[in-house]
């Protein structure tokens, strides 16, 4: 299958391991994947803080690079809420019909990385290898507007090695929000206190999801936690796209995502 | 006009107000136990009920209609009201209703032949929203609360702190120490059962003895002219039967067309609101009984900000809610910081809308700010209102305002987000942004992290640490090892 | 006041107006479309009426609530029954209840023809008979006058015997309200006694309504 990626720009420049590991794992379980290099951002930034007029053109231009695209996955559920939940939206809110015309041709060819994998290829176990405690967190987005429901869960259950471990207060939001986390910094970062005792309280090495945005945040708590001081037994947060490409050939450790070691 | 809600104008932002309460352990852990408490009740009964999401949608659909005919059916539930012996009045603003208030309270006193003027009020957000006490303490009228917690509020000259358990952020102790304090005693209890049994000892004389009730609302009924008041206690019994006078003020948006919608709202209300089937008490009466309760009744119909919420369906929704407060109670939000924060009497992330609506806009402009947009709101809401999206709304206007005004378009985050969008329409721009980026966060990279990040990312910095830019970007890696096929 | 009614209605009707997306609802007659709202959940009785029964008596156990089943003859022997338990000798009592119903000795009755609020507050025990029960939920609907009483008297008294017929129970409160026939006499619903979680969220049963039930089942 020939499948178009939408990496999400905070993707693009802050993680882009996880784009990687899509790629890679597509490859390995023998599909073709295309980047349509002009692609930037999905909007949500701009639409959920209230600056809708900026968002409309990223909006238009995202659908345009991928006109042509059959498939679409996208790592990032936020990003994929950002199109199910609002593109109709602008389109209606503008009385732009030929937009929404797009919008309804767009989204029935988006898949969150999650959906991708179980839905549209059928796969639970994707022969990914990767013998560590893990416990999940559904972010909020791929709980409540997308309901993944427990396609991750199923996903990480098919990989060899991988021991599940559920956290208490599961669907509880880690306090990010998008600029919510520097408009209400504080109560966000009371919100992430509460979100990692749970984390803590499973014993898990890694915590997996399918959003790096609350994964970014989990992990800065979790590092100014540590004072940064020895990463011995700190726990990984990791998109669950890295532990699906993980292989015995080709195994992804905690020391690869350690903080140093990638500005290194 | 003057819209008001509550002392909402003179308060500082969310972020502020939030700060101030963060330090305190004490109302934290309160709040937090009790929305834990009443979060577990809920999920309880709205489990064993295979229908809930039906009654969701019917009371979505009973409140949508209502509003797009609100003209016609409050006309009926006045037509009915005042068939049944009531008498109807209008207010469209917060003054308007408290005048008429004092106007028919002076006037019951009067015919009473009672030298001090006193009201025995059941629970009613709306007379908070009014600010109805303290207008009524200016012309001489001692209100009485009388449901438990809003006693606790008033007797502490304190602000409710949710919707349903306006008194949450208390703990006994706090609570037996304004009962010592005000019902003069010498002797208490600790115990929640003691300070119960003080407060029913202490306010049964009042309702015995004052001659006139005040009461909110929960649903008016267009269809009989009924109101219908929903409460635990029996303190709302007392208020809306005792007295010889009673004036209930009722929100427009309160009106539901039949009789027969209460199977719906009187089934999703008390499993939402404090997780039971269903409360001890609902009291339901038509205009005046004769030789049953008061034989003078009024209601005063208020606007105070509704009507222009009704142009634009992500505003008119707002006003489907029923009051329940499932969303304080889920709100990751809520739970760190209680109602004090939100500044206003409507807390939470129904006050979160709510607020800034009612004002306008002018205040309470952090308000659509105050959340995560996490949805846990919109998954318990009985009238399925799309919190999160109206959020996102009101901030679009927010910002509207904003570029509307010479600071607000200036402003950095304003700038910021301009010079964003720009970037993310031009994308070989983007691409050179992500390289400065790169090679200028040297000015802030310590140990492999972001240290004292400038502007608005100083937030996270102050509270998380920030991994710093990796040396390749995506789409850097892609060019390199993987290139599209032609 | 009249100036304040057109301001009003007038507002609503000209911000719907200003709503290009509801033109087709608002030209629709409020009939009509009051016909269309989805009414998909559970209004009529799933269980069999035995199975209602016990799911009534259970949800008044849960309330803590006194059951004493007898039949019509067996009235004032159950109130007997119950008022020696309490410890009480005056009952209160609505001049709709039938005679029949009422112990012909070692009872005080005090018929509530039109008593002050002081002489109502004296005894501590009403009986009345109610309207209709709702299994789902363990309420019991009042709609006052005749053998109900007013609404006084059913709240002051601290017990409240009521008697229930078998077939006044039904499983839904949609079938419950379809059974009230006088919609704009005063009606109170009653599930379980009055209570309170104001305080740190300790339920705590009894605050100003009754405290205690007997449900005196026919």
């Amino acid at each position: 299958m020939r499948i178009h990626l939408f990496i999400a720009c905070y993707n693009d420049t802050l993680f882009p391991r996880t784009g990687m590991a899509v790629v890679n794992l597509l490859e390995r379980l023998g599909h073709e994947v295309v980047f349509p290099l002009a692609q930037t951002c999905c909007g949500q930034m701009h639409y959920n803080t209230g600056y809708h007029q900026e968002a409309m053109p990223l909006v238009k231009r995202l659908m345009e690079e991928f006109r042509d695209a059959e498939t679409i996955v996208v790592p990032s559920a936020s990003c994929v809420a950002m199109m199910r939940d609002h593109y109709e939206l602008m389109a209606h809110n503008a009385n732009d019909a030929r937009m929404m015309e797009e919008v309804k041709d767009f989204l029935p060819r988006v898949f969150e990385f999650s959906e991708l994998i179980t839905d549209k290829l059928g796969l639970t176990d994707v022969g990914a290898y990767f013998p560590h405690k893990v416990t999940y967190h559904p972010s909020c987005h791929s709980l409540r507007l997308l309901h993944v429901g427990d396609r991750p869960i199923r996903l990480l259950n098919g990989v060899e090695g991988l021991q599940y471990t559920p956290m208490e207060g599961a669907d509880q939001c880690c306090g990010f929000g998008g600029t919510f986390a520097v408009k209400n910094a504080e109560v966000s970062s009371a919100m992430l206190t509460d979100k990692i005792t749970c984390v803590r309280k499973t014993s898990a090495e890694f915590v997996a999801a399918l959003d790096n945005s609350c994964l970014m945040q989990i992990d800065g708590g979790l590092h100014r936690e540590s004072g940064g001081r020895g990463t011995e037994g700190r726990i990984r947060p990791v998109h669950l796209a890295e532990i699906l490409n993980s292989t015995k050939a080709n195994p992804l450790t905690a020391e690869s995502l350690a903080w140093d070691e990638v500005s290194a | 006009m003057s819209v008001r809600v509550g002392h909402t104008a003179e308060k500082s932002a969310f972020p502020i107000l939030a700060h101030e309460i963060l330090k305190d352990q004490q109302t934290r852990r309160n709040v937090r136990h009790a929305t834990d408490v009443i979060r577990a009740k809920r999920a309880l009964r709205v489990e064993e009920m295979p229908d809930w999401q039906e009654l969701r949608t019917a009371a979505h659909a009973i409140k949508t209609h209502t509003l797009l005919h609100l003209p016609h059916y409050l006309q009926q539930f006045e037509k009915n009201c005042i068939a049944a012996g009531g008498q109807v009045h209008w207010a469209r603003d917060a003054d308007e209703a408290n005048a008429i208030a004092i106007r028919l309270i002076q006037a019951a006193a009067k015919k009473q032949g009672t030298s001090i003027a006193e009201v025995i009020k059941v629970k009613t957000m709306t007379s908070d929203e009014i600010g109805m006490n303290s207008a009524l303490e200016k012309n001489n009228i001692t209100p009485w609360e009388t449901d438990l917690a809003d006693m606790i509020v008033q007797m502490g000259n304190d602000e409710p702190s949710h919707i349903v358990v306006p008194a949450l952020h208390k703990n006994r102790h706090q609570v037996r120490e304004l009962f010592l304090e005000h019902m003069k005693l010498t002797e208490l209890g600790t115990e929640a059962e003691d300070l119960t049994q003080a407060a029913r000892h202490y306010l049964r004389k009042k309702f015995l003895e004052v001659g006139i009730g005040i009461s909110g609302a929960n649903f008016a009924i267009a269809e009989t002219g009924s109101i219908c008041v929903v409460e635990s206690e029996g303190n709302g019994r007392m208020c809306v039967t005792m007295p010889q006078t009673l004036i209930s003020l009722v929100g427009i948006e309160k009106v539901i067309p039949k009789f027969q919608d209460l199977e719906v709202f009187l089934q999703l209300l008390p499993r939402s609101a404090t997780g039971e089937r269903m409360n001890p008490y609902n009291s339901i009466w038509t205009g005046v009984e004769p030789g049953d309760g008061p034989q003078e009744f009024h209601v005063i119909l208020l606007d105070n900000g509704r009507t222009r919420m009704m142009a634009n369906v992500r505003e008119r929704e707002t006003l489907n809610c029923i009051r329940c407060g499932a969303c304080l109670n889920v709100c990751p939000v809520y739970r760190e910081t209680g109602g004090h924060a939100y500044g206003s009497i409507y807390s939470g992330p129904i006050g979160a809308i709510l607020s800034p609506q009612l004002n306008g806009m002018q205040h309470s402009r952090s308000l659509p700010y105050a959340s995560s947009l996490c949805g846990a709101c919109y998954e318990v809401c009985p009238v399925k209102i799309n919190i999160p999206e109206t959020l996102i709304h009101l901030r679009g206007k927010v910002v509207e305002q904003d570029q509307n005004s010479i600071t607000g378009m200036f402003s950095q985050e304003g700038m910021g987000m301009k010079m964003a969008a720009h970037l993310f329409e031009h994308p070989r721009q983007y691409e050179a942004a992500q390289r400065l980026a790169r090679t200028g966060q040297g000015l802030f990279e310590k140990d492999g992290k972001l240290v004292n990040l400038p502007g608005m990312a100083a937030g996270w910095t102050q509270f998380r640490d920030l991994r710093a830019l990796p040396q390749q970007t995506f789409r850097e890696w892609w060019k390199q090892n993987k290139r599209n096929k032609a | 006041m009249s100036d304040a009614r057109f301001t009003v209605l007038d507002t609503i009707r000209r911000q719907l107006a200003a709503d290009p997306d509801i033109k087709p609802e608002l030209a629709e007659s409020p009939e009509a479309a009051y016909a269309r709202i989805p009414r998909d959940y559970q209004r009529a009785a799933a269980l069999d009426h035995e199975e209602i029964l016990e799911l009534f008596y259970d949800r008044l156990r849960d309330y803590d609530s006194e059951l004493i089943f007898t039949d019509e003859a067996g009235i004032p022997a159950a109130i007997a029954q119950a008022m020696r338990d309490a410890g009480e000798t005056l009952l209160l009592v609505p001049t709709g209840v039938p005679q029949s119903w009422l112990p012909t000795q070692g009872l005080g009755i005090l018929r509530d023809e039109q008593l002050t609020t002081s002489a109502l507050e004296q005894p501590r025990c009403v009986l009345t008979g109610c309207t209709v029960c709702v299994a789902m939920s363990g309420t019991i609907v009042l709609e006052h006058g005749a053998e109900q009483g007013r609404r006084a008297a059913t709240l002051l008294p601290d017990h409240h015997l009521c008697i229930i017929r078998r077939d006044q129970v039904v499983e839904t409160l949609a079938e419950a309200l379809g059974r009230l026939t006088h919609l704009t006499a005063p009606i109170t619903t009653i599930a379980g006694p009055s209570a309170t979680s104001d305080i740190e969220m300790t339920r705590i049963r009894g605050v100003h309504g009754p405290r205690r039930l007997t449900a005196i089942i026919l």
